[in-house]
């Protein structure tokens, strides 16, 4: 059944032009707020953890990177322009509501005090590592800090989080689900099977778009043709709300509202951050190809940390010598996390076969049987794999 | 005991399985007030209300995306899929995303809570798009349990056995079965063990292995062999994956013969696995090849689906050829 409608006589066509989406911000670049905006109700401690956490990000970011160049790390991805879109919609949740995340979005890690020993263990997938090295770098995951572990496959985690949230709303404990995914990955079926069933549940759930302007290489241009992602909500009946995704303040109350309508409510909420990627999509990538510097440059210009800082500054909670400080510490205690990761053994030979079942079938059990076997034969052959063995089995195997 | 058809017998399932435990949660397309397009759900909703059986839009990603984070919330999410033909928009949730839950997550996160119940298989003049038997590649993903069960007093105890079961389940009902198998079952509460075939007839001079909509046959086919005087062990493999190798290797340990039958193509399909197993753990003891009896490499055909399907016929002919190699 569709609403009851007037009829009319004659063909009549719409494009959705009909309908226009204003972009809320409160924050201009210099650090002041909009004419007639009025700033959320931050604390100074929930500012600064908010301000810590990008900055932290950022830094990482760039560490972790150079650790790529370095040839230490196998790959990265950086979260670099789309901090205050990450770190501020997390800010507006409640520490144990859920995240399910796309695979930018160490910011609402590093926001709920996942430590850099947790985020080198996953980067470096030894031993300490939650996911036993099983995955490619950045795809962290804490059962702790609510933040679902990641999976590659872009979107499924969108319906994942409608049934998240609808398990949560049946236990009626007041909690809630945030799931971001970048504008390429709302073309995906999954993003569309995912909006409607929430809204036809209502279902306490918060749908987090980082329109970063590129899928890989792909430009919005090419993704889309339609006003952006925003007016897909209107065909599932839903709320939604576009934000300056480079505004943390913005990005804050919008997720705060969006926040008491899925909890107190049950509405889903479609957010849409405008904001940019200013790194690489990641270590494998170069922009060059695709965009221009002058581009980059523009976005450069309206970096969100830089505003945040600039903001922080004219409420006198933060200056140069805390942003120094903050700056050298994080690159010394990431540094020695780092050191700390590398020599950490690889997980053992044996985390091939757990988790695959709750116990290890007999079938799979036998195949760990003959690959020890075999490792102990050739354990130079295998050096991560012999780690684990006993060392007097590996020799004797070895010597054979 | 009671008796009744095996749409009953998974309904009393699903019944029981509400009934004992408030966070077994029942959803896919029809499955609310209707009951499901082969009434499996029936009364499921006026009992147990709309928030645990429901219906959902017409999506299967979905469908299971959601049953997905329902599990990893910590419900036992059971989610229909009206024909495992339509199971495919499924996939990628299914093979991507159930089945390495728990393991890309070190165990932090798991959907041991899902099953995903489907109809599948053919012999309902139900075409390409109502009869396939898409066991084989989801019996490929590790992480997944595969469970086909064959008569109403299988289907409620490996149904309450998959759903309470640690693990993602994907519950294949053979659809020919569900009006036309009906037997003796029990009241109450009861599970049937997955992992484990059955050895449903014993006999001495060929091992004849299925499952599902196939363990008919081939007990029609046993039967047909017996009056020629050859003895046929008869086992129901019952779980896809993980599967009772031991099972079958000790049978032709005794018998010397293996005859597998499925529904499915033939290539790729679970009997290629189940004979290089055999053949690799009973080699000295095979008194000739491992025989297949399938459907043809060939999409599921209608007019001429008694010629394709792999019948009791078909299966005599397979033993006679084995004995007389």
């Amino acid at each position: 059944m569709t609403r009851d409608t007037s009829s009319v006589h004659a063909p009549q066509f719409m494009t959705g032009d009909e309908w226009q989406i204003p972009t809320f911000a409160l924050l201009r670049q210099d650090g002041t707020l909009h004419t007639g905006a009025e700033a959320p109700a931050l604390t100074q401690d929930q500012a600064l953890r908010i301000y810590r956490a990008m900055r932290f990000t950022r830094v990482l970011d760039e560490r972790m990177l150079a650790a790529q160049r370095q040839g230490r790390l196998s790959f990265y991805l950086q979260c670099t322009g789309e901090e205050a879109t990450v770190v501020g919609a997390t800010a507006a949740l409640r520490d144990d509501d859920m995240i399910m995340a796309q695979y930018r979005e160490q910011g609402a890690l590093a926001y709920r005090g996942f430590s850099i020993d947790e985020f080198m263990n996953q980067l470096f997938g030894n031993a300490l590592d939650y996911g036993k090295g099983r995955q490619m770098p950045i795809h962290y995951g804490s059962a702790e800090r609510y933040y679902m572990t990641i999976s590659s496959p872009l979107a499924t985690q969108i319906p994942q989080a409608v049934g998240y949230a609808y398990g949560q709303k049946l236990d009626a404990e007041g909690r809630c689900t945030i799931t971001f995914f970048g504008e390429g990955a709302a073309s995906e079926g999954d993003f569309h099977a995912a909006l409607n069933m929430a809204s036809v549940h209502q279902v306490p759930v918060i749908f987090l778009c980082r329109n970063n302007g590129y899928a890989i290489s792909t430009p919005v241009a090419e993704q889309f043709a339609a006003d952006g992602i925003a007016p897909r909500a209107f065909g599932y009946r839903m709320h939604v709300i576009r934000v300056d995704g480079n505004d943390i303040l913005a990005v804050y109350q919008a997720t705060l509202a969006a926040r008491r309508l899925a909890v107190e409510h049950n509405k889903p909420v479609l957010i849409e951050a405008m904001t940019y990627r200013l790194a690489a999509h990641s270590s494998s990538d170069d922009p060059a190809g695709y965009r221009s510097q002058q581009e980059e440059a523009a976005w450069r210009e309206k970096d969100p940390l830089a505003r945040m800082r600039l903001w922080l500054e004219h409420q006198g909670w933060w200056d140069d010598d805390d942003e120094r400080r903050r700056e050298e510490q994080l690159r010394g205690e990431i540094l020695a996390g780092m050191k700390r990761a590398e020599r950490e053994p690889p997980p053992p030979l044996a985390s091939l076969v757990s988790d695959v079942y709750d116990q290890v079938p007999p079938a799979l059990a036998e195949q760990l049987a003959a690959l020890e076997a075999h490792v102990r034969r050739y354990p130079d052959h295998y050096p991560r794999g012999a780690v684990g063995l006993s060392d007097g089995d590996a020799a004797k195997a070895g010597g054979q | 005991m009671a008796h009744m058809n095996m749409l009953q017998a998974i309904n009393q399932a699903l019944d029981v399985a509400m009934d004992s435990d408030p966070r077994v949660i029942c959803f896919g397309e029809d499955v609310g007030g209707f009951g499901g397009v082969f009434r499996a759900t029936s009364h499921l909703q006026e009992k147990y209300g709309k928030a645990r059986c429901f219906n959902t839009p017409l999506v299967e990603q979905g469908i299971v995306g959601f049953a997905n984070g329902l599990a990893a919330q910590g419900h036992k999410a059971v989610a229909e899929i009206q024909f495992a033909d339509y199971i495919y928009p499924a996939f990628d949730q299914i093979v991507n995303e159930s089945a390495k839950f728990r393991y890309r997550s070190g165990s932090l996160f798991d959907v041991g809570g899902l099953t995903i119940r489907t109809p599948y298989g053919g012999g309902i003049s139900g075409g390409h798009y109502h009869s396939q038997s898409p066991e084989a590649y989801f019996a490929h993903t590790p992480g997944l349990k595969v469970v086909v069960p064959r008569n109403p007093h299988q289907a409620k105890g490996l149904l309450l056995a998959s759903i309470r079961d640690p693990n993602p389940v994907l519950f294949f009902e053979p659809k020919r079965l569900y009006r036309a198998s009906s037997g003796e079952v029990p009241e109450g509460d009861y599970q049937l063990p997955l992992g484990e075939a059955e050895v449903v007839k014993e006999g001495g001079d060929l091992t004849l292995v299925a499952w599902g909509a196939q363990m008919p046959i081939i007990e029609e086919a046993a039967e047909m062999a017996e009056r020629e005087g050859i003895s046929c062990e008869v086992i129901d493999l019952r779980s896809i994956l993980p599967w009772d190798r031991d099972c079958i290797a000790e049978s032709v340990f005794k018998t010397g013969r293996l005859v597998i039958s499925h529904e499915a193509p033939l290539t790729g399909g679970f009997a290629a696995e189940i004979a290089a197993a055999i053949q690799q753990r009973c080699f000295l003891y095979l008194e000739s090849p491992i025989a297949r009896v399938t459907g043809l490499d060939t999409p599921f055909p209608l007019t001429l689906e008694k010629e394709y399907l792999p019948d009791a016929l078909k299966v005599l002919e397979a033993i006679r050829a084995s004995v007389n190699f």
